[in-house]
């Protein structure tokens, strides 16, 4: 694992979405498919073969009407720090390709695609399923190749892909900071795409490190909380809920919460 | 050489070895890794120069303002505006999919003219030329004979080019104008009645502090889906209180139930029930605000008496399924707010309601006094635009014009399409020999859908000016594809619901890709081909300079700006009925009239209720739902080409039903074979069905999954303007 050189800042880029805005319209989903190339196939209805970088799912109380109450949860890839966060996610100690990677600079598990071979051990060790696998080459029907970015490159049958945090923006924005002579980016000058798209403004991305940031100080607040913490693979990915069985569901609690819980079960 | 034991043994160690230490399995290896990661199928995308274009999005009547990035003359990424007043850099799957629709392979690339039979898909590609001398010709018969009222047209667009329809139409001399019916015609038309208004109703969301809204989809599509989402966000967070309260009446959990502060559920169709009970309490207890009723309103009494005695909160109770003491709660609440608004529009308006629902609901904004205020609800402001001078008439034109459209109810235009359905299916022979059809698919958005096939199968010529092979376009002779709307300029006047006047310019962002033409240049050119006092009418040479003129001296401003809008505009305190007042009965009627829409079929045969479910993530109005957005749905909603129709846990366990079983679903207008989804968040002996599938037209995407809504259920007329109202239908569910 290489280590930032002296001189560069380390940023550690990461998101937090509210969950009382989020209303499962699922525009960070195609945001995310429109900005990175995601391939589509004509039957997407297996969801286990269906590749979606950012996927919405749906969750319910389990309660019968009309005490129902639904939520859904945006999972972009959580870019895992690993125990220490030190780099040592899951799926980058398994990869045996050095095909995915995690930054120092940024704190993102890169994946490129053209050292994957397609063991998928990473999809294995991912918890959260964020990880997917190129079964098929893509096919885009006749003329739609034209709405393809250069930013991205597509991706070829027998290998997995992940979000990325639209790292093509960050470097974009490196780019453009670089030729003005300047080190570090400004708040809104690297947001990834389903950030943008979001129409009830739900996910807030930046450094989680710069105090500066609006996801230093979310991140803090008492509904935040991350997807199985009880895991220690420190995901760069909070939410916000004041629903307590939504933190519950996502198996976390705030302060004092947990024996309530407990207590209302064994009822 | 003798190869002794020693021999051998040395020659093959020394193979193993130098196989092992040489490079070239090792290279092999890699590049068959690298070759088979490099088929020349997998797109390199080629890199050009980075351009954004502004513009806005006309893919729903919503307005957002769009961002396109551009990558050389290709178009690669639609992003919401962030300076655009409705979205405000937010934009919804469907936005953002755009340019799945621009370089779709079901657009439609050329005029096409009919060779197979009718509906065979068998077209062959002709001249722009050809193809209008096709339609002159046509035109030119019908005028020689004497017979322009047998032109008719449906059109689903709106602005200048139904603008240049409508002209077309009354200097050619037809008066059978047909326009999809929308909840705002509902709205307005209500508004007309209670407060003399011509235009459709707003809600200024951004000051309400109580929001309650009887069935409205403000999470699922309603109104202008950018500014809705916009607006919830700012309302709700996890990281404060809000002060706005939001209370969602629906028959099911949908997404804007799950958004509310409070759901509670009614009986499906029952939402203007609870707001008359919710009334009859608010007057019986004195709640309402008195110094507005004192000054500002007619008919208090009268619309008290039919409150007393058929809606009191215990009779509502007993129609709604709620419980009285829920309603006199909920009306007690919303009393006490100080900008309370109740919501009119079901779903994501695609049903428009009826005009009694609209009356009945708006009455809880008059009883507070919440009309013309900030934070409350008005007519939505229309902007000035130059008016084009009056046409001069022809004798045939004045004729034709003369005779009766085939909605006699109709003034000008009919919103009421499926009287024309009607009336083909009634007679022997069609009443039209040309019906036009320009930005709607009745041939998918019109209910009772084996009727109006027979309908358009009865027609001798149907000219499609669509942009996409879909469902009228199969059906048609002559196709005069429209440009995309990435491709063309228009204007967009303020987005339904929305309360300040917003007028945005759709601007080119790529070239035209094949050989289309703006309709409205195509009606143009007609015109000057028909000649005469028709061609007199349209003095312009394109429709861009016929644009510019109506928009005048906002035009500059929208070339540069790509929007205006009046964010200081406050409503006017006035009633335009001639009392002056607000009617609680409506202008002209002494008594408040209330009768529930209902809905097809016996309960004994169809003991469930059919409704539709409307998604933001399904594409509801006849036109294509792009393949990321089919990505998208849940395995809930559509599991291969099946169709999971939503049923109580309860209503499940008592057919015997489970999740996916396979069952068929009948109506008294259909039947169709789908999967179960069982879920705890829909009220029993519901069944609710998601809207926008069942496409037959466009590509392996989305043809032939699914099931269209509207082939299940027929038209309930609104009593007062004989719109389609109805809002679902009886159903069974029983094993396939």
């Amino acid at each position: 694992m290489k280590h930032s050189s002296t001189h560069q800042k380390t940023n550690k880029y990461g998101m937090v979405i509210d969950l009382d805005k989020c209303t499962g319209c699922g525009s960070c989903m195609v945001a995310c498919m429109a900005e990175n190339n995601v391939p589509f196939r004509k039957d997407e209805t297996d969801k286990t073969k269906s590749i979606t970088w950012m996927r919405v799912y749906k969750i319910n109380n389990g309660k019968s009407f009309p005490e129902t109450d639904i939520c859904y949860i945006p999972r972009p890839c959580m870019q895992c720090g690993g125990v220490h966060d030190d780099g040592h996610s899951p799926c980058v100690s398994v990869c045996p390709a050095v095909a995915t990677d995690y930054s120092q600079e940024t704190g993102i598990v890169s994946q490129i695609y053209t050292r994957c071979f397609g063991c998928r051990y990473c999809m294995a060790a991912c918890p959260y399923h964020a990880r997917y696998f190129n079964w098929w080459d893509p096919i885009w029907p006749e003329g739609m190749e034209r709405s393809l970015s250069p930013d991205v490159s597509p991706r070829m049958r027998g290998v997995v892909e992940k979000c990325s945090f639209c790292f093509h923006r960050y470097q974009l924005a490196k780019n453009k900071a670089f030729v003005e002579g300047r080190e570090t980016l400004k708040e809104d000058e690297y947001q990834t795409s389903c950030t943008d798209a979001c129409p009830s403004g739900a996910i807030t991305f930046g450094d989680l490190n710069d105090p500066t940031h609006a996801v230093y100080t979310l991140k803090q607040n008492k509904h935040a909380f991350r997807l199985l913490e009880r895991l220690k693979t420190n995901p760069k990915v909070y939410y916000l809920s004041t629903r307590s069985w939504v933190r519950e569901a996502c198996d976390n609690y705030i302060k004092g919460e947990m024996p309530q819980i407990a207590a209302a079960h064994h009822h | 050489m003798k190869i002794d034991r020693r021999a051998f043994l040395s020659l093959g160690l020394g193979a193993a070895a130098g196989t092992a230490i040489t490079p070239v399995p090792w290279k092999l290896i890699d590049d068959s890794s690298i070759w088979t990661q490099n088929w020349p199928w997998t797109p390199v995308p080629p890199v050009g120069k980075v351009t954004h274009v502004n513009s806005v999005c006309t893919l729903c009547p919503g307005g957002c303002g769009i961002t396109v990035r551009k990558s050389g003359d290709r178009a690669i990424k639609i992003d919401g505006r962030n300076d655009h007043p409705i979205n405000k850099g937010g934009i919804c799957m469907l936005g953002l999919s755009g340019l799945q629709l621009l370089y779709g392979s079901t657009r439609i690339q050329t005029p096409l003219k009919r060779v197979g039979k009718r509906g065979e898909n068998k077209f062959k590609p002709i001249s722009w030329g050809e193809a209008l001398s096709l339609v002159q010709e046509s035109l030119q018969t019908l005028r020689d004979e004497k017979k322009t009222k047998e032109l008719a047209c449906i059109l689903g667009a709106q602005g200048v080019v139904a603008d240049l329809f409508g002209r077309f139409f009354q200097t050619f001399g037809s008066p059978n104008i047909f326009k999809m019916q929308t909840a705002e015609d509902i709205s307005a038309a209500g508004l007309k009645l209670m407060q003399g208004e011509s235009s459709s109703i707003a809600y200024d969301f951004d000051n309400a502090d109580y929001i309650l809204s009887f069935g409205s989809g403000l999470m699922d599509g309603w109104g202008a889906p950018g500014k809705m989402f916009q607006a919830h966000g700012q309302r709700k967070s996890s990281l404060k209180q809000s002060s706005v309260r939001f209370v969602h009446i629906d028959t099911r959990l949908s997404n804007t139930a799950a958004k509310a502060d409070t759901w509670l559920s009614v009986k499906p169709g029952t939402e203007a029930v609870l707001a008359l009970g919710m009334a009859q309490y608010i007057i019986q207890e004195n709640l309402y605000n008195s110094s507005f009723i004192k000054q500002y309103t007619n008919g208090l009494d009268a619309f008290k008496d039919l409150l007393d005695k058929n809606y009191t909160p215990q009779k509502a109770a007993g129609i709604t399924g709620l419980d009285e003491e829920i309603i006199r709660f909920l009306a007690k609440d919303f009393t006490q707010a100080k900008r309370a608004v109740a919501v009119f529009g079901r779903g994501s308006l695609e049903s428009p309601g009826s005009v009694q629902e609209f009356m009945a609901i708006h009455a809880l904004n008059a009883l507070v006094g919440n009309i013309n205020e900030t934070g409350g609800v008005w007519a939505k402001p229309t902007v000035e635009t130059n008016n084009w001078i009056a046409a001069a008439l022809d004798d045939i034109a004045i004729k034709g014009l003369n005779e009766k459209c085939i909605d006699p109810d109709a003034k000008d235009v009919s919103n009421r399409p499926h009287r024309l359905i009607d009336a083909i299916g009634k007679t022997k022979e069609s009443p039209i020999s040309m019906l036009w059809v320009a930005g709607a698919n009745p041939l998918y958005q019109l209910s009772d859908q084996t009727s109006v096939q027979k309908a358009f199968e009865k027609i001798p010529m149907i000219v499609s000016f669509s942009s996409f092979m879909d469902e009228t376009a199969v059906q048609s002779d002559l196709i005069l594809p429209d440009h995309l709307y990435l491709e063309k300029c228009a204007e967009i006047m303020t987005p339904p619901g929305i309360q300040k006047p917003i007028i945005s310019l759709l601007k080119p962002v790529v070239n035209p890709l094949f050989n289309t033409k703006h309709t409205g240049d195509v009606i143009i050119s007609l015109a000057q081909k028909m000649g005469g006092s028709i061609a007199g009418a349209f003095p312009w040479s394109t429709y861009e300079e016929c644009l510019q003129k109506r928009l005048g001296t906002y035009w500059k401003k929208l070339q540069d700006k790509g929007f205006v809008e009046t964010e200081s505009y406050k409503p006017v305190k006035r009633f335009l009925t001639a009392s002056r007042k607000f009617e609680f009965t409506g202008e002209g009627h002494t008594a408040f009239t209330f009768n529930l829409t209902t809905i097809e079929g016996e309960l004994k045969r169809f003991p469930l209720v059919l409704i539709p479910c409307d998604s933001i993530r399904l594409v509801a109005d006849g036109s294509p739902t792009p393949p990321f957005m089919m990505k998208s749905l849940e395995d809930t909603v559509l599991k291969g080409n099946d169709v999971l129709v939503e049923i109580n846990t309860n209503t499940a366990k008592s057919l015997g039903l489970k999740y996916n079983d396979v069952v068929s679903l009948s109506t008294p207008r259909g039947t169709a074979t789908v999967r179960v989804n069982v879920h705890a968040g829909i009220m029993p002996d519901v069944i609710a069905i998601p809207r926008g599938l069942g496409h037959s037209a466009y590509d392996d995407y989305l043809a032939g999954k699914g099931v269209n809504y509207m082939s299940l259920i027929g038209p309930v007329e609104d009593t007062v303007t004989g719109q389609d109202a109805a809002w679902g239908i009886r159903a069974r569910l029983s094993r396939a």
